[in-house]
């Protein structure tokens, strides 16, 4: 049977399952009548679930709220909540803090992500098996890898503390990877970069499969080295595809609570204490609403600015 | 409004030059919000971002 047949059967059924009432008030609608009573329920909870909290969000900023005393109203007090959050050394640091994690989570999972997509891309025997298999991190729940990751990096009896003893020769128990203020930053770096190092891999990957092989081809025709190949058609193809990659692992890692929380929750200290983090606890600890509302459009601030550039630089690579 | 005053306008108001502005002056507000030297830099980050981004939305209306 060919295509269009399928396509009228399947209108003509639909068409008789359509009920008279209904089908008679849709006859008397024009097009775009119709398109935006598809439309407006998506609209109205987009409206519903995004920015009514927004601009809620925006208002309380301005005001002393406590949602813990809701009963003693709110009043208006200006620019003030801004001004103490960007005077508030606690949340310097905590934005630093999010910055280590930001970048060097960035820095591994880019290279590894990459590099695992340049291997898994050579047809070799079981790629396929590999490939899923690298997958797997990526499909856990957060809770269920801070979890798991919390036992390996057990001084006593933790996986990583002996492996890790066993190339230094160091004693297992001798070092606390959660609980040491210089180990703790990085042991959240290895999780993250763990969990999600398996996604820049798949997106790179559809970005090397991407590529035709002819183009390869005309570059062996033209003599062209490895080398020169790599750096002249691999890079620009796939760069794209990296890009949007970084660019979704960005703004997920400036905004990472849960994994966080799970493996240290903010400590030892505050040395693991990420924005989101301590946004929670002047939210939700503290019941600094007001405050913590200014916090958070800052952050918000922050991430539009960012994406917005990322998507400039998106659509200049894409065009190139 | 004459020809020559339109062109002249739309040579100055480039989308693609304050794109570029409005970048530089994002990407060091981010900086100067995570920056662990000095905590003047940090408190007027936020300024620069929003100044910034607010930019960005009004240069991206710029004709090509």
């Amino acid at each position: 049977m060919s295509r269009p047949s399928i396509l009228q059967k399947i209108a003509s059924s639909a068409a008789v399952a359509t009920p008279a009432p209904v089908a008679r008030q849709v006859r008397g609608l024009s097009d775009r009548a119709i398109a935006w009573l598809f439309v407006t329920p998506t609209i109205l909870l987009l409206l519903a679930i995004n920015i009514f909290p927004l601009i809620w969000t925006i208002q309380l900023s301005f005001t002393n709220y406590k949602a813990n005393r809701a009963a003693r109203g709110e009043k208006f007090i200006g620019l003030r909540n801004y001004e103490r959050v960007l005077g508030d050394a606690d949340i310097w640091i905590s934005l630093q803090t999010t910055a280590h994690f930001l970048i060097w989570t960035m820095l591994l999972q880019v290279l590894l992500g990459f590099g695992l997509a340049w291997l898994l891309n050579k047809q070799f025997k079981g790629h396929s098996f590999w490939t899923t298999l690298i997958l797997l991190p990526m499909m856990l729940s957060p809770a269920v890898v801070g979890n798991f990751w919390r036992f390996l990096y057990q001084p006593q009896i933790g996986l990583f503390n002996y492996i890790i003893a066993f190339f230094t020769g160091a004693d297992p128990s001798s070092f606390q990877m959660l609980g040491d203020v210089n180990l703790a930053p990085w042991s959240i770096v290895i999780v993250d970069t763990w969990m999600w190092t398996p996604y820049i891999m798949l997106i790179c990957l559809a970005g090397l499969r991407s590529i035709p092989d002819y183009i390869y081809e005309a570059a062996e025709v033209d003599r062209a080295s490895k080398w020169r190949q790599f750096w002249s058609i691999t890079v620009p193809m796939v760069l794209p595809f990296l890009m949007l990659a970084v660019l979704f692992r960005a703004i997920e890692n400036f905004k990472m609570f849960d994994l966080v929380v799970e493996l240290t929750n903010g400590g030892p200290g505050s040395v693991t204490e990420l924005a989101s983090i301590n946004l929670k606890r002047e939210a939700f600890e503290k019941w600094r609403t007001g405050y913590s509302s200014a916090f958070a459009i800052i952050l918000f601030v922050t991430v539009f600015g960012v994406a917005n550039i990322y998507v400039k630089a998106l659509n200049a690579v894409k065009q190139r | 409004m004459s020809e020559n005053t339109t062109l002249s306008l739309r040579r100055y108001f480039r989308r693609n030059f304050w794109e570029w502005i409005a970048t530089v002056i994002i990407l060091f507000g981010v900086v100067m919000l995570m920056q662990p030297f000095l905590l003047v830099l940090y408190t007027y980050s936020f300024v620069v971002i929003l100044t910034g981004t607010v930019l960005f939305i009004i240069v991206s209306h710029f004709p090509e």
